[in-house]
């Protein structure tokens, strides 16, 4: 078993303005409405500062960075 | 062909015990009252069942028939039992999805089996609260039912029941915890803490669908081992499956697992000539061509093999006196419009879908020959939702897309067919659009 951390989102929540797009591009696009479309995948070590960022700016709270065991 | 509102089939040898949930309901009538049920049954004694019961669930392999097919055992022992919070179980009777008659059947004809099973999972769990959440037309008789065994003092815990909103949704998980928390029936974010840790009150929560309860209540009483006699090994039991376009009107039928759904319809392969397709697990479920059909058994195995779900047992075949675009067009616009307005993709993605089927369906020369459009929004939407809603339209849409293609392909060439203004045959309810009032404030 290993860590792993990955970004999950509340799309209850998101109003799809996209900071996180901005702050994390390596792992976020938007969709043509400008909503976040997120690689769910493990999030590698290197980018674990920007994806961090990404979670903490999001005016709504609704982007978490998750950490599982697989 | 006609058939009574309501049948049964029996497979295999006598001495099977089928049907089992359905066993002394008449095809028509009221519901089996206490004293007949516990003649029929024999009394559960509530205060024997322990949390053994759960090992006797895991051993019988039950699975739940609300439309997840996960295992019963499993999301019992999930519940979190152990802390200072007792928790509390729901019976899930609410049923949004319109092609599905089953739990209203169980629940009008024989309540007692559901109510068994809620207090059995009560009992099994230490619960401290039993909600049976059922569509406001079920609510009078189940308090009826509910009051018979007050009086009995048969239920350890006091049962309350409370009435479920129509609408697709909000049998969904979290919306059930939403609506008996007192807020608005739609699903909200459960990503950081499911519902069996933080649902209703905060307690750890059991939502099961009351089919599935139907089941635990025969389980608890007659073992694991009298529950694996029919069926197959891997998926034991039997099911309840709302069967329509067959007979005059929806029938629902109960079946052994593993049947093949060729016995289940007893249509031979001539026979399927005279339908155009078929409709598994409802409006969030996928079609299939009707020689698919004949090879499908009645497992969820089987289904997802297909690209399918057996959903909460739905089984709809579609003629040929409809267009088949045109229906999917009506359902993608009822699923639409019982969106709940929360989420960004499933909002804009759902009404986007909406307008191309309805091209597709009425105006395909707007789609200018191609198809491509819709399979794009479909890739688009999937898995973009808080909850599975817009997944299950975009399985609905892409396999429509598939089985009827050679419809698709005719109507982008030459435009509507000439049975475009036939009577609609997928029941689509009076709706009011659960995102209604979002809109109406957005739009100030
Ligand atoms: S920053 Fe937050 S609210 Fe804005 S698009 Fe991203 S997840 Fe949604
Ligand atoms: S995905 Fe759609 S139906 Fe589900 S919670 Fe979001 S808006 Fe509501």
């Amino acid at each position: 078993m290993k860590r792993v951390v990955s970004l999950v989102i509340d799309r209850t929540t998101c109003d799809g303005r996209g900071l996180c797009a901005e702050l994390f591009p390596e792992r976020i696009e938007l969709d043509p409405w400008g909503y976040p479309i997120i690689d769910g995948d493990e999030i590698p070590r290197s980018l674990l500062d920007h994806a961090r960022r990404a979670a903490r700016s999001c005016p709504l709270l609704a982007l978490h960075l998750i950490e599982s065991r697989q | 062909m006609t058939a009574p509102a309501l049948t049964w089939h029996s497979h295999g040898a006598p001495g099977e015990q089928m049907p089992r949930l359905l066993a002394d309901v008449e095809p028509t009538g009221g519901a089996i009252a206490l004293d007949e049920h516990l003649e029929q049954w024999g009394v559960l004694d509530l205060r024997r069942v322990g949390v053994d019961l759960v090992d006797e669930l895991e051993a019988s392999g039950l699975v739940g028939h609300g439309g997840a097919w996960f295992p019963v055992a499993t999301k019992w022992r999930s519940i979190g039992t152990r802390g200072a919070r007792r928790p509390v179980v729901v019976a899930n009777g609410a049923e949004g999805e319109p092609a599905s008659s089953k739990d209203a059947l169980l629940l009008t004809r024989t309540p007692h089996l559901v109510l068994d099973g809620a207090s059995a999972a009560a009992a099994a769990l230490g619960a401290s609260r039993v909600v049976i959440y059922v569509p406001a037309r079920l609510t009078h008789g189940m308090e009826r039912a509910v009051e018979a065994r007050r009086r009995r003092g048969l239920d350890p815990v006091e049962m309350e029941v409370m009435s479920a909103p129509d609408a697709f949704i909000t049998g969904q998980e979290s919306a059930v915890v939403s609506a008996l928390d007192g807020r608005p029936a739609v699903p909200s974010f459960v990503g950081l803490q499911p519902v069996r840790v933080r649902g209703v009150a905060g307690r750890p929560t059991l939502v099961q669908n009351v089919e599935t309860l139907a089941h635990v209540a025969l389980i608890a009483r007659f073992g694991a081992q009298w529950f694996r006699a029919i069926g197959t090994e891997q998926f034991p039991g039997s099911m309840l499956v709302t069967l329509s376009g067959r007979y005059a009107g929806p029938v629902v039928m109960e079946a052994p697992l593993g049947l093949p759904l060729r016995d289940l319809l007893g249509l031979s392969r001539a026979a399927g000539n005279d339908y155009r397709g078929a409709l598994l697990g409802g409006y969030g479920g996928g079609w299939v061509s009707m020689p698919t059909l004949l090879e499908v058994d009645l497992t969820e195995a089987s289904a997802r093999m297909w690209n399918t779900t057996l959903g909460a047992g739905v089984v709809a075949l579609l003629p040929h006196s409809v267009c088949p675009l045109v229906e999917v067009a009506r359902v993608v616009r009822y699923m639409e419009r019982q969106q709940a307005g929360q989420c960004g993709p499933c909002v804009h993605g759902l009404a986007a879908l909406d307008e191309a089927v309805r091209c597709l369906a009425l105006q395909p020369a707007s789609l200018r020959g191609r198809v491509e459009p819709i399979l794009e929004l479909c890739a688009l939407i999937d898995g973009r939702g808080g909850c599975r809603h817009p997944d299950g339209v975009v399985r609905f849409v892409r396999s429509a897309c598939s089985v009827f293609g050679d419809e698709v392909a005719t109507h982008l060439r030459h435009g509507p067919c000439r049975l475009i203004d036939a009577a609609p045959v997928l029941p689509i309810p009076h709706f009011r659009s659960a995102h209604a009032a979002t809109d109406r404030t957005s739009s100030r």
